[in-house]
């Protein structure tokens, strides 16, 4: 087995040998190389890791992938696309692919490409925001991103300008993506009272161990509107790890949804700051795992200006022996005053063996604040199961209704309604894996 | 219909019924009356297979069959209904969809190919009316947010649109003030017929006025010691059950 500093080192050797588009990204990259050789992959002994071990992800020495990626076809993408979107942009293997792209005519002011297409005309969001939010001295996978990235999305939405359809990104990966790593990057950034809705999954296929490190940057100009819905359907042997980094302006509305779904294991760190007054932060998350998967969300809402109020409501449905982590952060800063924050977390164990560890962490240097969280762990209520059984529902059909209602709590903020619909559709077939649908429902 | 015979049954080690004897036949409409702690709800929801009860002795036949080897589902599915004395709030399963699923998996047992969704539409607005629901209801959350009142009343409006052959009420008729008391009564009225049983269970005889029952049975410390006509509850209300009690002994 390779050492942890030869693992290391097949990653500055990719680094050496990466494209080089962006002089201006040069020096930035240059540093979050330096930093992620310094910061070196955590370990549990990290407070922030202590339950996500990442040791099998840094045993293995994963390349980038080669240019030419086999085996992704038009309808390998089906169960993946969604209904009525704007624009759709699809990555394989972490490239732009136009072919599967749907890029038609978008209003103006509204700009979706690939950075690669992007780095020509990068213009002042790129510039000015790309690389600038996410935190790439504390957390080694976003230096190792930032080093790294060589393909993603930019959706740029002018002033003034809404944008009802979602965009949606699409990071697919091939089914030989074995032993590779991609690192997706996202920015979005909108201008004052624009408002735009971005759909970001990443998929790929079963029985292959490949590794995702993705870094979304989100900038809510003032009194702007972003929606974020992030679905991880990686396939059941992939490492995914990723960030999801927002700015908030004055009076801008920022609404975050975490799906997480594949993977075995999955960490997702959501940092949400709110640098402007009056601003309004909703975290929604649903994590589901079954069998050996693993899956943390570690989320911050830094409420850095008075005024702004924070919602978060994440829900994990834990089977086999599955283990899933929630840490919630709230940090209220000393002038932050007049602070409204919900936090809950709500779990479902369906087994004996899965087990979950949720933890809120508020921080809280303001005094005129309302912060409030809330946790919880169980098994399904006996009484409700009773009570659809005492009505002819079947046993199992009762444990999947109840679920299901359990997880529609989150999904049903999801305002774009195909994509609400197909999340649903996904979560029931995971549900249902080895569960013969012989009852009526 | 369906024949009691010697039941027994204990929740955590402590029996509560201790050997209940009652025959039910087709058409009939049973009321079983008794004070608190004397075993009522439990009998009816042993009934419907409640597994928090465990059965220690005697034996259920309904229809034929062994009664308390099914499970609380195949017991619905068989036309077994209990109108709970607590209905229990679903959140995030809203009555439509609640209620289509209860009525498939009954008429699936039966035989019967699934309702579509227009003939489902027109049955549940029959009953609606019936019951005087609200339409907005069906599209709210199984039980959540409804008054006591509304509680009761959804659970015979799923009755009349489930129409069971045996339908237990589990103390329908406790909390509800007089309005609600008679809406619930007319609703379970419309539903008597020759080929149905219905079981009312009640601490109180005021219900009795509005479904008047063909027998009266009083259950004091897990037995049955007492049954007869309608008259019997009268005699319940005017005297209460300290006298019965005093006979027992006397006895």
């Amino acid at each position: 087995m390779p050492e942890i500093a030869e693992i290391t080192e097949s990653y500055f050797a990719d680094f050496t040998r990466r494209e080089r588009r962006a002089a201006w990204l040069e020096p930035l990259r240059e540093r979050a190389m330096e930093r992620f050789g310094e910061l070196g992959f955590p370990t549990t002994r990290l407070e922030d890791w202590r339950f996500t071990n990442v040791a099998p992800l840094t045993r293995t020495p994963f390349k980038m992938p080669s240019p030419v990626a086999d085996g992704v076809t038009e309808r390998n993408l089906d169960a993946a696309r969604i209904e009525e979107v704007a624009a759709l942009l699809v990555f394989v293997d972490g490239v732009f692919e136009p072919g599967f792209s749907r890029l038609r005519t978008l209003p103006a002011g509204v700009r979706a490409a690939s950075l690669r297409d992007a780095w020509d005309s990068p213009g002042k969001s790129l510039q000015g925001h790309m690389a600038r939010h996410a935190d790439t001295d504390r957390n080694a996978f976003v230096a190792l991103n930032t080093a790294m990235f060589q393909d993603g999305a930019l959706i740029e939405i002018a002033n003034g300008v809404v944008l009802e359809k979602p965009v949606h990104v699409l990071f697919v990966r091939a089914p030989n993506a074995r032993g590779t790593v991609t690192h997706p990057r996202v920015l979005v950034v909108t201008g004052r009272d624009a408002q735009v809705k971005v759909i970001e999954s990443h998929v790929g296929s079963a029985g292959t161990a490949y590794f995702t490190n993705a870094v979304t940057e989100l900038v809510a100009g003032e009194n702007s509107s972003v929606e974020h819905l992030k679905l991880q359907e990686e396939g059941d042997e992939a490492f995914h790890i990723g960030m999801i980094h927002s700015h908030q302006e004055r009076s801008s509305r920022f609404v975050s949804h975490s799906v997480s779904l594949g993977a075995r294991l999955a960490r997702h760190d959501i940092i949400s700051v709110m640098a402007g007054e009056g601003a309004e932060c909703t975290l929604n998350g649903l994590y589901q795992a079954g069998g050996n998967q693993h899956v943390d969300h570690h989320t911050r809402l830094d409420h850095a200006m008075p005024h702004c109020a924070s919602r978060e409501y994440y829900r994990g449905i834990l089977d086999g022996k599955s283990s899933g982590v929630f840490n919630g952060a709230i940090i209220v800063r000393k002038d932050a005053q007049k602070t409204d924050a919900i936090q809950s977390n709500k779990n479902l164990l369906l087994s004996e063996e899965a087990t979950i560890n949720t933890k809120p962490e508020l921080q809280i240097l303001a005094d005129d604040v309302r912060c409030t969280h809330g946790a919880t762990v169980g098994q399904l209520n006996a009484d409700a199961l009773f009570y659809l059984r005492a009505r002819g529902i079947g046993f199992e059909a009762a444990r999947h209704l109840l679920t299901r209602a359990f997880a529609n709590d989150v999904l049903s903020r999801v305002t774009h309604i195909p994509a609400r619909e197909q999340l649903e559709a996904k979560l029931l077939a995971r549900l249902s894996a080895g569960w013969k649908p012989e009852e009526v429902l | 219909m369906l024949e009691i015979k010697n039941l027994r049954a204990s929740v955590a080690g402590k029996e509560i019924l201790r050997g209940v004897d009652l025959s039910v036949k087709k058409g009939d409409v049973h009321a079983i009356m008794g004070p608190n702690g004397s075993g009522k709800s439990t009998l009816a929801q042993v009934l419907a297979g409640h597994d928090i009860y465990k059965v220690t002795g005697g034996e259920v036949i309904y229809e034929g069959k062994g009664l308390l080897a099914m499970s609380p589902e195949d017991r619905a599915r068989e036309g077994i209904f209990l109108a709970f004395q607590y209905p229990v709030e679903i959140p995030g399963v809203s009555n439509m969809y609640f209620l289509k699923a209860a009525l498939n998996n009954i008429r699936k047992q039966q035989g019967l190919t699934d309702l579509d969704a227009m003939d489902f539409l027109a049955l549940v607005r029959e009953k609606m009316k019936l019951l005087g629901i609200d339409e907005a209801l069906m599209n709210r959350a199984v039980n959540e947010g409804f008054s006591g009142g509304e509680k009761k009343r959804n659970e015979i409006f799923q009755m009349a649109v489930l129409e069971p052959k045996l339908a237990i009420l589990d103390e329908t008729d406790s909390g509800l003030d007089i309005d609600a008391l008679r809406v619930v009564a007319d609703g379970v009225n419309a539903l008597r017929s020759p080929e149905r049983a219905i079981v009312v269970v009640t601490h109180y005889q005021r219900l009795l006025n509005y479904i008047v029952p063909d027998f009266v049975h009083v259950l004091s410390a897990g037995r049955i010691v007492k049954s007869g006509g309608k008259e019997l509850a009268l005699e319940l209300e005017k005297k209460g059950y300290g006298w019965l009690e005093e006979e027992l002994q006397a006895v």
